[in-house]
Order: C-alpha cells, then sequence, then structure tokens
C-alpha cells in the first residue's frame, strides 16, 4: 500500500466539481484509491461519499492506493492533488 | 398592489405576466413487488434515460451559461451513477420488495438528509442536487412527461424552488425573470440566473404564492429583491424607467466591452470603481471596470461588534483579490470616526468629527489595529494586483510613520516565513488642502496619490457637506478645489507616482476634460458611472485645444 498526506490549498475545498475530477481520476486505476480525514474514510471513486467528507480548505487528508498499480497511483494522485485543491 | 420582499441574485428589472412552474407530480406509492429482478432493470434503464436527458441539459447550459456553471449537470450524471447511491436503491428494490420509484424516493430522502447535516453551508445546498436527480428518476420511472410549461409570451415564471436543471430547461427567450418562495443565492439556481441575466429574486417566502395566478402582471427589481403583484401606474412607470436605463447600460457596455479607455489622442486612462463591500464586486465586474480604485475597508469593522480579526479580514482581502483576477484593487485602510457609530471603538462624541480623531489618525495612536488590518493586507497581497491607500493625510511626518509600521509589518511576516508580495503600490489619499499644498514633499514617498474630492472640497471650502442650509455655498467646481488637484497632479508626475481621482466629482463628466488635462492618470467612480465615464473618457481630445 502507497500513501500520502496532503493539506488542502483551495478555497473551496473538495466542493461537488473537484470531487468529480477526483472521482474519474481515481477510476483510472486498479488499485483502490481511499481518503481519509479524521479517521473517516472513503472511496474516492464514490462521489457521494467524498462529497461527503466536507473536506474544507487547510484540512489535511491521507490517500491511499492498494493493488497492482498502487506506486503509480499514488504519484501520479499527489501531483493529481498538487495541482487542483 | 401588493409587495413582497425577497433578496435580489441579478441584478435587472422586469415587468410582465406572471406564470406559475408547474412540477409534474412527484407523489411516490409504495407498491409491493415480485418481480425484483425486473424492477431492477426498470431503474438500470430510468437511470440511463435521466443520466442523457442530463447530457441534454448540459450541453444546453454549456452554451448558455459556460462550462463552469454547465459542471454541475456532468456532477448530477455522476451522481446518478454513484455506487453508494446506486446500491441503496438497489438494497430497498431487494429487502423491501418495493417499486423502484419508492427506492428512489428513500434513497434521495437519506442522501439528501446527510448533506443538510454537515455545517458548510455550500454543502447542505447540495441536498437540492439530490432531490434534483432523484426526481428526474421518478419522473421517467412513473412516465411523468415533463412539466408543461410553455408558455408562448414572455413571462415571470414563479415557483416555490427551481432545481438547478428546471432552471436551465427553461426556455431563456422566453423568461422575463424568477421569483422563488425558497432557495438560497448559494444555490446553482441563483448562479445560473446570474450568468443568463436573468432578473431573479429568491426567498421570497411562501406567502406570495397564494396571492398569485397565472397571468397576473408583476413587476420584479433584481437588484432589491422587491416583486410587486398588479404594481400601480407609478410603480409600473418607474419599473419601465430602470428597464430602460438598464437597456442603455447594456447597448454602452456591448460598445465598450473590451475597449481600452483611450482619449481621441490617445492618451490611456484607467477608469476604476469604487465600493464598500465584497457584495458589490458583481457591480464592478458587470460595468467591465478596470480595475477597484477604492476599496473602503469600513465595512469590516462596522459590520463586527468586535474588532475584526486579522484572519477575517485576510480573508475579505483575498476574496476581492481573487475575484478580480490580477486587476488592481487599492484597499483604503480604516476610515472611521466619531460620525460613524463603531461602539466598540469607544470614542468620544465630537463636536467636529470631520475635523477630529478619525482615520489615520486612530490608526497612528492605537497602532494595535493598524498592523492587524496591514498584516492581513499584506498577507492577502499574493492573490492580486494589491494597492494600500492610507487616509486623512495632513504631513510628512504622518507619512514617515506610516511607511516605518508598513516596514515593521514586513519584517514580521517574513520573520515569521509569511509570504507577501513585493509589489504592493502604497498611496495617499489627498483630500486635506494640507496634502494638496505640501504634494511636493509626499509625492517622492509614494507610488500614488488619489484625490478624495468630497473631504477635499469641504475642507478647502470650510462647508460642512451634511448641511443642507449651506449648499449653495458649495460651489463642487470651484477653481481653489481644481488648482489643488492640478498642483497635486503636477507633483506627483514630477517625482514618478500617478494620480487619481476617487472622490464623486470623478464622475462628473463636465470635468473629464479638465481633470485629463491636469493629468489625472485614474478616474475611479461608483460602479453605476463607470461606463459613462469611460465613455466621456474616449471622445475626449486632448490635442484638440489648449
Amino acid at each position: 500500500m502507497k500513501t500520502f498526506s496532503y493539506t488542502i490549498k483551495d478555497e473551496v475545498g473538495i466542493h461537488a466539481r473537484p470531487a468529480g475530477l477526483l472521482v474519474k481520476k481515481a477510476k483510472e486505476y486498479d488499485s483502490v484509491i481511499t481518503l481519509e480525514k479524521d479517521g473517516k474514510t472513503a472511496a474516492a471513486t464514490k462521489l457521494m461519499a467524498v462529497m461527503g467528507m466536507g473536506v474544507k480548505c487547510g484540512d489535511t487528508v491521507k490517500v491511499s492506493a492498494e493493488g497492482a498499480d498502487e506506486e503509480r497511483a499514488a504519484i501520479e494522485l499527489e501531483s493529481f492533488f498538487q495541482h487542483n485543491f | 398592489m401588493k409587495r413582497f420582499q425577497g433578496k435580489g441574485v441579478c441584478g435587472a428589472v422586469a415587468v410582465g405576466k406572471i406564470m406559475i412552474f408547474k412540477k409534474p407530480d412527484a407523489e411516490v406509492k409504495r407498491v409491493r413487488v415480485t418481480d425484483i429482478e425486473n424492477e431492477k432493470a426498470r431503474f438500470e434503464q430510468a437511470k440511463a434515460v435521466a443520466v442523457k436527458q442530463l447530457q441534454e441539459i448540459y450541453d444546453k447550459a454549456l452554451k448558455e451559461v459556460g462550462e463552469a456553471n454547465a459542471a454541475i449537470f456532468e456532477i448530477h450524471q455522476m451522481m446518478l451513477d454513484d455506487e453508494d447511491y446506486n446500491d441503496s436503491v438497489r438494497n430497498i428494490i431487494e429487502s423491501r420488495s418495493v417499486n423502484a420509484e419508492y427506492a428512489v424516493a428513500v434513497t434521495a430522502d437519506n442522501f439528501a438528509d446527510m448533506f443538510s447535516a454537515m455545517d458548510d453551508a455550500y454543502m447542505k445546498a447540495r441536498a437540492a442536487d439530490i432531490r434534483d436527480i432523484s426526481n428526474r428518476l421518478i419522473n421517467v420511472l412513473s412516465g411523468n412527461p415533463s412539466a408543461e410549461n410553455d408558455t408562448g409570451e414572455r413571462v415571470i415564471i414563479c415557483a416555490s424552488d427551481l432545481a438547478p436543471s428546471e432552471t436551465v430547461a427553461l426556455d431563456k427567450d422566453k423568461v422575463l425573470a424568477f421569483v422563488t418562495a425558497h432557495g438560497s443565492s448559494n444555490s446553482h439556481t441563483a448562479i445560473l440566473a446570474r450568468n443568463m441575466s436573468i432578473p431573479a429574486i429568491i426567498g421570497a417566502g411562501d406567502e406570495f404564492l397564494a396571492e398569485i395566478s397565472d397571468g397576473d402582471e408583476a413587476a420584479v427589481d433584481g437588484y432589491t429583491g422587491e416583486f410587486f403583484v398588479a404594481p400601480d401606474e407609478e410603480t409600473r412607470a418607474r419599473f419601465l424607467e430602470k428597464q430602460r436605463t438598464d437597456e442603455e447600460k447594456k447597448r454602452l457596455l456591448q460598445t465598450l466591452k473590451g475597449k481600452e479607455n483611450v482619449t481621441l489622442d490617445g492618451r490611456k486612462i484607467n477608469v476604476y470603481a469604487n465600493i464598500g463591500s465584497v457584495n458589490d464586486i458583481g457591480k464592478v465586474l458587470a460595468n467591465d471596470a478596470g480595475g477597484i480604485g477604492l476599496f473602503r475597508s469600513e465595512f469590516l469593522y462596522l459590520e463586527n461588534s468586535d474588532y475584526p480579526t486579522e484572519e477575517q479580514q485576510f480573508n475579505a482581502y483575498k476574496k476581492v483579490l481573487e475575484s478580480m483576477a490580477g486587476k488592481k484593487v487599492i484597499i483604503r485602510t480604516l476610515d472611521i470616526g466619531a460620525d460613524k457609530k463603531v461602539d466598540y471603538f469607544g470614542l468620544k462624541k465630537e463636536e467636529n468629527p470631520a475635523l477630529g480623531y478619525r482615520a489615520i489618525r486612530i490608526c497612528l495612536t492605537r497602532p494595535e489595529i493598524f498592523k492587524t488590518q496591514l498584516r492581513a493586507l499584506y498577507r492577502a497581497s499574493v492573490f492580486g494586483n494589491l494597492g494600500i491607500m492610507f487616509p486623512m493625510i495632513t504631513s510628512v511626518s504622518e507619512l514617515e510613520s506610516i511607511l516605518s509600521v508598513c516596514g515593521e509589518v514586513k519584517s514580521e511576516l517574513k520573520a515569521q516565513g509569511i509570504g507577501f508580495s513585493e509589489n504592493i503600490e502604497l498611496g495617499i489619499m489627498i483630500e486635506t488642502p494640507a496634502a494638496a499644498i505640501i504634494s511636493d514633499r509626499l509625492a517622492p514617498m509614494v507610488d500614488f496619490f488619489s484625490v478624495g474630492t468630497n473631504d477635499l472640497i469641504q475642507y478647502t471650502l470650510a462647508c460642512d457637506r451634511q448641511n443642507p442650509d449651506i449648499e449653495q455655498f458649495i460651489d463642487t467646481h470651484h477653481e481653489a478645489v481644481l488648482r489643488l488637484i492640478e498642483m497635486s497632479a503636477e507633483n506627483a508626475h514630477r517625482h514618478g507616482a500617478w494620480i487619481g481621482i476617487c472622490g464623486e466629482l470623478g464622475a462628473d463628466t463636465a470635468l473629464t476634460e479638465a481633470f485629463l488635462r491636469m493629468g489625472i492618470d485614474e478616474l475611479s467612480v461608483s460602479p453605476a458611472f463607470v461606463l459613462k465615464v469611460r465613455k466621456a473618457v474616449r471622445s475626449t481630445d486632448l490635442g484638440a485645444r489648449k
């Protein structure tokens, strides 16, 4: 399993539209991508669950990838987070 | 005539006939089914139809309101595809042997409740999106035709609430205005209305729906949120007049949009807007102002019951800077005095507040207030193109003290590793005769001057502008005032500073040519006058005569 932590810098946090982007991205991988904040977890492929976490600017989320392409997924997702959130 | 009040979300007015928006009957009956697999298949088919409908709405929205606002309908499609949502519907069909409509309705309630319970206002509002997509599914499942809202003529749409998809699905050419009983200004419906430039009022309350019927005449003011049913002649005339001014403005905007403010002989002038609150930014952009020449920071203090924190201020400044996307934003530091009621400042009552303990005089004697504001401003500076302006300057030593506080703030931020822009322009208001007279000494210390004509006139002519009895003595075109402005302009340019006018006189187009001849580089006026001033600048010829 590969993980990284990221602190959200985007003012709006992970709102509907950014959540949609993340879900699309997470679906590109075979690995299971999980989002964790304050002990709550959500599959990054589930839009409502991701939105339901209510991730705001300044929150730190832990992202983990587990599966065949976890290495690539973690690297690409980290850069995705940096660019989008 | 009956009057109702809601929240105006789009600045425009309309007069016309009411049409009450009809929604398909969304009442869902619980029906016991035996063929579970068939019911699940019905759900899948309905979903495919709903996704296709949403794609059509997305395409329509893309054309009408742009990609950023259309995106919500892409999200709606993804919501319909959400695993948890789908699992929930299928589970309910299976475990309770019920019809798909009922399973969708229960699922919608659960998910909408989840969003409603969140503490973030934006996320709360997403409950409406869940209801929107779920109602769509239910309508497809039960074969409800989409609501018949075709009208033939242009109407004012009245509804309890409008879902985003309902807003976009309406034929824009046939909608004069929207009025809804519920809804928030955060809703996509409000945002879409704004982007479609359709006057809209939300949250007008349930009462008005009982008082109207199809075909009633009504007047809608999207600026003020006022809504009149069966308006009387006078109200009607007032609205038609407003409409006419709006249309004239729109025409002017069409011809000026994106064009530079250049005089006939080729001099470029910046025409900016004056505002007093973050909420006014919309007006700045709608009037195509080149920047904000005066942002009065007082609202932060007036709206609060205690000193606004650095964080509060930072967020407000950041928002303005970001919204203006790199255009100049000049924020004036606090200009409060005994005439403005801010209890927590504990200001004593004064005989003559205009000449009293106010503005920079408070800042320099109570540095903690000043420093908090400056820290917030410097921190926000990385989000745009910031200028900071200091009011009520009368002497070189005041300006020295100010600049030294700015220096302290900068070194503190640096020591803390907090970033700020190196390109902040610092300037002062020229609003006392003293400042104008010693402008040769002040100019080398700053990047710009901005003439506050209202105070400059009252101090130069010794006329209290609040006193109606002396109105005839207040000659706003008084030669003394104009000479002080001209003197300041010459001194600014001699020392490499630029000079603008941010008082009411800046919008007086009878003086535009005179100001430009003096060398004024920028005119900052209230948003409503921006286009008028731009037009005046563009038809001025400085080469024609001297």
